[in-house]
């Protein structure tokens, strides 16, 4: 299994029966794949549509049916569809449980930084400042170092930020790690072969641990 | 009954130097190409102010109408998908503004709502709040965020009747619908025109009195 599939594999476990939840591009989609079958989800798409279903057949492709990140795809038994107003009044007011999406930096105090690196990649911020304030719950996919080796994980976000004090919950494929707000972060749980040291050595903030630590079970 | 029903280069004619322009779409979804193809086209109003979620992607016409030079000042979301706003914006060869999805949402409705402004938690404490107003609304911060209006709307829809009332499929309501009533003259380009009363009421997403102009694509029949 590689870091991606261990990684959304263990976010799929964070969803309820019920819950309304708002995937970002990329890696996050990819926990659709790991939904427990006893569990039910609507899944919303913040171009207009909640209850999102698989992608489209060639042949089923159609223009006015895509997710937010342009893909055709179908929906699901009661599925609706509206405008952007609407779709992020559906954000911004509380209605999503859940939206999971990657992380370029996040700190101690839950702040986000997710959308622009200055001077190298402006792409702007689209839905995620509005889902990261909005949704009950917010929770990051991303590796736990960046690709040269520097820890994401941080005591304060150096880049952009897309929000402060949103974070919930980060699940990398070391570890997860609960934001508590006026704590800081708790190791909740370790990739199995991993020690507590080998987490906080990849990490740049100081890790409490939690009395109940347990092993990553996916 | 007024008849609404012009050609798409027709309808672009409306656009003049200095105008505001929005543009409807997600993506390739939802996008009026054709009035766009046309804007690109067919005449040349420059200064222009272009108001998008995404500016769309190489594909489509808008991708030529930012390139062309003749749009000054860009208003989105995500320009991710359309390299030549990037561009513009890294050389600073037009102005882009960048706002959070729901915040320029809300912009337009406001601006077709006759509101002030919104007031959204959005963007508190990051550089979105820059340069605006914020207030303190019961112990939450709030940035306040201004009405955009503009002088012609570019839209799409699937269906409209003679009243220019539309329907619109799917997942390409999304700004379509804040944006017919956040202009001076709308144009819905659509795939099939029909007579009056030939819409059920329950069915319309956009009312007709919003809709200047409609511009019909494609051979598709009712």
């Amino acid at each position: 299994m590689n870091n991606r599939e261990f990684i959304v594999r263990r976010i799929a476990q964070e969803f309820k029966d019920g819950d309304v939840v708002n995937l970002g591009i990329g890696m996050p989609t990819l926990a659709v794949d790991y939904i427990p079958d006893h569990v039910q989800i609507m899944l919303q798409a913040e171009n207009g549509i909640l209850g999102v279903g698989p992608k489209a057949a060639k042949a089923e492709e159609n223009i006015d049916c895509i997710d937010s990140g342009g893909s055709f795809v179908t929906t699901v038994a009661g599925a609706c569809f509206f405008d952007s107003a609407v779709s992020f009044s559906i954000i911004r007011g509380g209605h999503v449980d859940i939206t999971v999406l990657g992380a370029l930096e996040v700190d101690e105090q839950g702040n986000l930084a997710s959308w622009m690196i200055p001077g190298k990649k402006v792409p702007g911020m689209g839905g995620a400042m509005d889902l990261v304030v909005g949704a009950k719950r917010v929770i990051i996919a991303m590796d736990h170092v960046s690709k040269d080796g520097q820890p994401k994980i941080v005591k304060a976000c150096t880049l952009p930020l897309t929000a402060v004090h949103v974070v919930n919950t980060i699940v990398t494929e070391m570890a997860v790690i609960e934001v508590i707000p006026g704590q800081g972060l708790m190791l909740m749980e370790i990739a199995p072969g991993l020690t507590v040291e080998d987490v906080q050595k990849a990490t740049g903030a100081e890790l409490w641990i939690s009395p109940d630590l347990k092993a990553i079970a996916v | 009954m007024i008849n609404k029903l012009i050609s798409a280069e027709d309808a672009v004619k409306r656009v003049k130097d200095g105008d505001t322009v929005m543009v409807g779409g997600f993506l390739a979804g939802g996008h009026p190409e054709e009035l766009v193809r046309a804007l690109v086209e067919t005449q040349s109003a420059g200064q222009l102010s272009l108001i998008s979620n995404d500016t769309g992607t190489p594909e489509l016409s808008i991708y030529k109408l930012v390139q062309s030079g003749r749009v000054k000042h860009i208003y989105a979301s995500y320009i991710g998908s359309n390299p030549e706003t990037g561009r513009l914006l890294m050389t600073k060869e037009a102005e882009v503004n960048l706002y959070p999805q729901g915040t320029l949402a809300e912009k337009i409705r406001a601006g077709g709502a006759g509101l002030g402004g919104v007031l959204t938690p959005v963007g508190v404490g990051t550089i979105v709040e820059e340069g605006k107003r914020k207030l303190d609304i019961e112990g939450r911060e709030y940035l306040l965020e201004l009405p955009l209006h503009a002088n012609v709307a570019l839209i799409r829809a699937h269906k409209a009747d003679e009243a220019g009332n539309l329907v619109i499929d799917g997942s390409s309501r999304n700004f379509n619908f804040v944006m017919a009533m956040a202009a001076d003259y709308v144009v819905a380009e659509v795939d099939t025109y029909v007579k009056l009363g030939e819409i059920d009421p329950n069915h319309v997403n956009v009312p007709g009195i919003l809709i200047d102009a409609i511009v019909k694509v494609g051979n598709t029949h009712e």
